[in-house]
């Protein structure tokens, strides 16, 4: 049954605490690598070492014969997989990525030749080390701006027009300026890990670590040709995917082609270099801004040209470009996206795709701009305000961004900012403030819950839905608890598993939204079938117990369908963002310390406050370390990477952190859904990179346009 | 991993009695060691822990002080004594590795860690000091980290270690033990250059154990800094660092000593510029003309070329702290 929604949910219980919480720091919530499977074996993948090319030959003697290996597995005795063979003598396109141990094609550095299960990890490891390839090595490139030039648009995305092309051109003030996004990696704490059994010739069990359960299952089931209900997938707690698990990966088809092998369960732990290679990344971008103002500073035209790598084998796109469309109010906006395609595992989503890297170039052009106009930065963007979506003439949902930059602008004391670069000095540090904004499109999609009322009044709610980590079983049980009037402690969510109810893959922000209109249909249509049993003049929220009792009934149980994307023919749908940072930079060493940072959001009514800020954190953290020190350096020699290890890797440590305030607008968006709640997770980090690298100009007189910006670029 | 065999010998006897057969390794902390070998790097028939002997002791001998091989980082880090009489070394040993790291890290270990360049790690790239003869990938690569005194065309690699910074300026002295007996030698010897021979990092030989290490007394502990230079706060090795320690007399600088980390293959003691301040004001100008001295013969190599600027920078900002003008 679908149902369509309209009601606004009132502000619901604040500050609950994440309910898996003393799960996870206990160490008692389980993660995908922790099932121990009777039987279970261990296998270790054997990287390619050179770039591009093919095998000859695959030395697996020495190592089919270490102790304790069971299996070496390679393109030449691989089984096998249904779903990637020619169909009436045409090729099939991959699912994963790209056909592991199809052929002897090589594509990149660390590409997976072989897989060598043994009795236990550690020789495995050994039993890796010793097989041994020779290839054919043809030529390859693997660096974006020396090979800029052979880039080619992707279908459907290449170039956008509104007004006249390059008015920037005409302006009395302008800027261009060219910006660069390295490549940055995946690298959450969990590493992608599978163990993969076949419960039967035709029945396979994963305990996978993906962001989408049901996504899986049918890639899955897709490639081993089975019926969809013959695959189960496993996916109870994720340790931190940022879109790394949004998709099937070769290691995981790898595992899989392994048990059926070894004819026993197989756990594969991607290495933290295989992370490198192995589940995408944030893809190195080029990029040209040039915006054109008056000296009232109103934007006259923005040009905006991208060139994002993908691998040879897939177009990976993200749209860097879009923001500049969407963001201020400009009548003219010509935009250009292309893609080179190198010779490197292919790119994938990651926190604020697209976005994260198109709002770094175009909030770093606009400060540049506010430099030039001596405006303020913030007037500068209020002076250029969307009220309505400058690309489709809808109206927004609900946009309160000027609220947001108040909020922030007061929260970090951007009063004490002095427009001239490099006039603040305190203890021997500069000291200087900078802001940008982000954007995100509020999405919603379809889900199913299944909600149970049980005679001890506790309230079981069942999805198959994910949790990455942003506290989804938090908010779905706060907004159930709302609704039926029973504390959280009685409710109890289910999810990550494929046996549950359909849930959308837990990615683009749009998990509340989707999977929170169902759990709120869901208990409303429980409500109703209690009323049903009461009859007219019950309460709306009775002792549910008491009924069932009554009744005699052991429980009472629906299944909601909601749908998705209500309201998107008629409004334009987005959440936003504002970053506030205040740095320290030291003059003789170029060293930058972030003092102080005020995130703003607005993004509807927040259901979870204490997860929402947390979720605000993260993305403000993951945005330093974009902006201050990610970045996967390849040796183009080799094309192979040089730093794909946490010593010389650098995220953020807690002394590069110093207290973030997140700030909330919180109001709802009245038609989204009934909880008026919008996205949160990529807002968090979209507009941070360009927030730091603002107030390092501001406090030093150094603009740096490529990230990241380590002390030598800063230094005097 | 390979599998080895791995002993515990109860005495210093029974370690060097086994340590100099070929692909015999000591094992302390292990932080360093097991890296490698899991990368492959290295991979040792024999693992010799020496953790059963007592070399854990921090002492005062009549000329300065001694501190155990196996003493932990964090341990002397946090040592009243070396807090109050080697204030530079407590903040060297703190700037480095994390806290979990440190609490496993002994100072032997430490003296004997290997370099953190990303070719001698990765067993498909050139190195000669992993693999001698197959050349230096860094050289024209990827040289960040790398070194702008004392490389050679075989090797551009520095140690990375911070402790070892600060005891180079601290004049300390290694002990070592050896089949034939004791052997002292002065700490800024005991690392070496690369040279034609980058496979060695240091003057010991494959039959000696570090013992422990001595810190003369000295007037320094008012006036000393260990200043890092590094990608973040805290957890990464450092771009540049310094130790810098002065004994100033009213105003006047009547001894120096600096030390540079992350810019050789040895803690880089630099003599000419501890000379130039000598019997000089302690000021910001004096500090920066010992910087520039402290440059002389230093080269970059692409990447890492920002040292050049970036190490005399350092320099001065770490003397400033020291003298307290900052
Ligand atoms: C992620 C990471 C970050 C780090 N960051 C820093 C940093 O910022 N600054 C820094 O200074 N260090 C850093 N370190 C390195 C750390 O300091 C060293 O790993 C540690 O000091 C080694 O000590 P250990 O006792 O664990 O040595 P082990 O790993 O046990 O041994 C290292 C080597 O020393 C030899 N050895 C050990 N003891 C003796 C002895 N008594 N006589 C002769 N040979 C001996 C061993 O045979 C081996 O070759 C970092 C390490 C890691 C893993």
């Amino acid at each position: 049954m679908k149902k369509a929604i309209d009601s606004i949910m009132p502000s619901s219980s604040a500050g609950m605490s994440r309910i898996d919480g003393r799960l996870k720091v206990t160490g008692a919530a389980k993660y995908s690598a922790e099932y121990t499977p009777a039987g279970l074996t261990y296998g270790v993948l054997v990287g390619s070492t050179i770039t591009k090319g093919s095998i000859t030959s695959i030395d697996t003697k020495a190592a089919g014969q270490a102790p304790g290996v069971l299996a070496v597995i390679t393109h030449l005795n691989a089984p096998k997989v249904p779903g990637d063979q020619p169909e009436g003598g045409k090729p099939v396109p991959p699912k994963g990525a790209f056909k592991v141990f199809y052929d002897d094609k090589i594509y990149y550095n660390g590409q997976p030749i072989a897989l060598v299960i043994a009795d236990t990890f550690e020789r495995a490891l050994f039993g890796a080390s010793l097989v041994k390839a020779q290839y054919h090595t043809d030529k390859h490139i693997t660096n974006l701006p020396d090979n800029r030039s052979n880039g080619f648009p992707p279908r459907g995305e290449g170039t956008y027009k509104r007004g006249t092309e390059d008015a920037w051109k005409a302006a009395p003030f302008k800027v261009e300026q060219e910006y660069i996004v390295p490549t940055v990696t995946h690298n959450p704490m969990e590493l992608h890990a599978i163990i993969a059994n076949w419960d039967a010739d035709n029945k396979l069990s994963v305990w996978d670590k993906t962001q989408g359960v049901k996504g899986t299952q049918e890639d899955l089931a897709h490639l081993f040709k089975l019926p969809v209900e013959n695959v189960q997938v496993h996916s109870q707690f994720v340790g931190g995917a940022f879109g790394s698990a949004l998709r099937t990966w070769p290691h995981e088809v790898a595992a899989i082609i392994g048990a059926k092998v070894v004819k026993k369960p197989v756990k594969l732990v991607l290495s933290r270099a295989d992370m490198f290679t192995s589940v995408g990344y944030r893809p190195f971008t080029w990029q040209k801004i040039a915006i054109g103002a008056t000296a009232d500073g109103k934007l006259t035209g923005i040009t905006h040209e991208a060139a994002g790598q993908t691998s040879s084998y897939e177009n990976f796109t993200e749209g860097p470009t879009g923001v500049s469309q969407n963001l201020y109010a400009c009548p003219n906006v010509n935009t250009k996206y292309h893609l080179v395609a190198l010779d490197i595992a292919t790119p994938t989503w990651m926190r604020g795709p697209g976005e994260a890297t198109g709002s770094f170039a175009l909030e770093s052009a606009l400060d540049e701009l506010s430099y030039s106009l001596k405006l303020d930065p913030v007037e500068l963007r209020l002076r250029n305000y969307a009220e309505k979506d400058p690309e489709s003439g809808k109206p927004f949902s609900s946009k309160f961004l000027n609220e947001a930059y108040q909020l922030g602008a007061d929260h970090i004391g951007w009063s004490e900012r002095k427009q001239e670069p490099a006039s603040v000095k305190k203890d021997g540090w500069l000291v200087g403030y900078g802001m940008a904004g982000g954007m995100f499109g509020a999405y919603r999609s379809g889900a199913t819950i299944r909600a149970k009322m049980n005679t001890d009044g506790s309230l079981l709610l069942q999805s198959a839905v994910s949790d990455i980590g942003p506290g989804t079983g938090t908010a779905m049980v706060l907004i159930a608890s709302e609704q039926m009037g029973i504390p959280a402690e009685k409710i109890r969510f289910e999810m990550g598993d494929s046996s549950l109810p359909n849930a959308p893959t837990q990615g683009g922000s749009a998990t509340t939204a989707s999977v929170g209109s169902a759990v709120y249909q869901a208990c409303a249509d429980l409500k109703e079938k209690f009323q049903k049993l009461i009859g007219n003049g019950g309460t709306d929220k009775p002792d549910y117990a008491k009924v069932l009792k009554e009744h005699n009934l052991p429980s009472l149980e629906v299944v909601t369908e909601t749908g998705g994307g209500n309201g998107m023919e008629k409004y334009a749908m987005n959440s936003w963002s504002v970053h506030f940072v205040k740095v320290l930079v030291n003059p003789a060493t170029g060293v930058v310390k972030i003092d102080k940072v005020a995130c703003v959001a607005d993004s509807g009514h927040i259901i979870s406050p204490k997860t929402a800020r947390s979720q605000v954190v993260g993305g403000a953290i993951g945005g330093i370390g974009m902006a201050l020190m990610e970045e996967s350096i390849i040796d183009h020699r080799y094309g192979r990477y040089i730093n794909n290890n946490f010593a010389d890797y650098h995220v953020p440590v807690n002394a590069d952190i110093p207290q973030i305030d997140a700030l909330f607008v919180n109001k709802p968006d009245p038609i989204i859904n009934p909880m008026g709640a919008k996205g949160m997770a990529e807002i968090a980090l979209i507009g941070m990179a360009a927030a730091v690298a603002n107030a390092v100009y501001n406090a030093s007189g150094k603009r740096v346009r490529d990230l990241p910006i380590t002390p030598d670029k800063v230094m005097a | 991993m390979k599998q080895f065999q791995y002993v515990r010998p109860a005495t210093q006897q029974g370690v060097l009695d086994v340590i100099n057969k070929p692909g015999t390794k000591i094992i302390a902390g292990g932080t360093n060691l097991v890296d490698l070998m899991k990368r492959g790097v290295t991979a040792p028939d024999k693992l010799v822990d020496i953790n059963q002997l007592p070399l854990k002791t921090i002492a005062a001998t009549k000329t300065g002080l001694h501190i155990g091989a196996l003493a932990l980082n964090s341990v002397v880090s946090e040592n009243a004594v070396v807090a109050d009489k080697h204030p530079l070394l407590a903040m060297a040993l703190k700037a480095g590795a994390s806290p979990q790291l440190r609490n496993m890290a002994t100072v032997g270990g430490n003296m004997m860690q290997r370099t953190r360049c990303g070719y001698f790690y990765d067993v498909t790239m050139p190195c000669n000091k992993r693999a001698p003869g197959t050349g230096c990938g860094a050289i024209e690569g990827i040289n960040r980290m790398h070194a702008i005194f004392g490389a050679s065309p075989q090797c551009i690699a520095v140690h990375p270690s911070d402790m070892c910074v600060a005891l180079a300026a601290l004049d300390a002295t290694v002990i070592v033990a050896g089949k034939k007996g004791e052997r002292r030698l002065p700490f800024t010897e005991f690392h070496r250059l690369p040279g034609d021979h980058p496979e060695l990092d240091n003057h010991l030989a494959k039959d000696e154990l570090i013992t422990g290490v001595e810190i003369p007394d000295n007037n320094f502990a008012k006036n000393s800094y260990y200043l890092k230079i590094r990608d973040r706060q805290s957890y990464a090795f450092a771009l540049v660092s310094v130790a810098a320690a002065l004994d100033i007399e009213n105003g006047t600088i009547k001894d120096a000593r600096l030390a540079m980390g992350g810019v050789a293959h040895k803690p880089w003691r630099l003599f000419d510029a501890e000379k130039s301040l000598i019997g000089k004001k302690a000021t910001e100008e004096n500090f920066e003309h010992a910087a520039q001295l402290a440059m002389r013969g230093a080269k970059g190599y692409g990447n890492n070329s920002f040292k050049l600027k970036l190490a005399p920078a350092t320099i001065a900002e770490a003397l400033k702290h020291a003298a307290g003008l900052v």
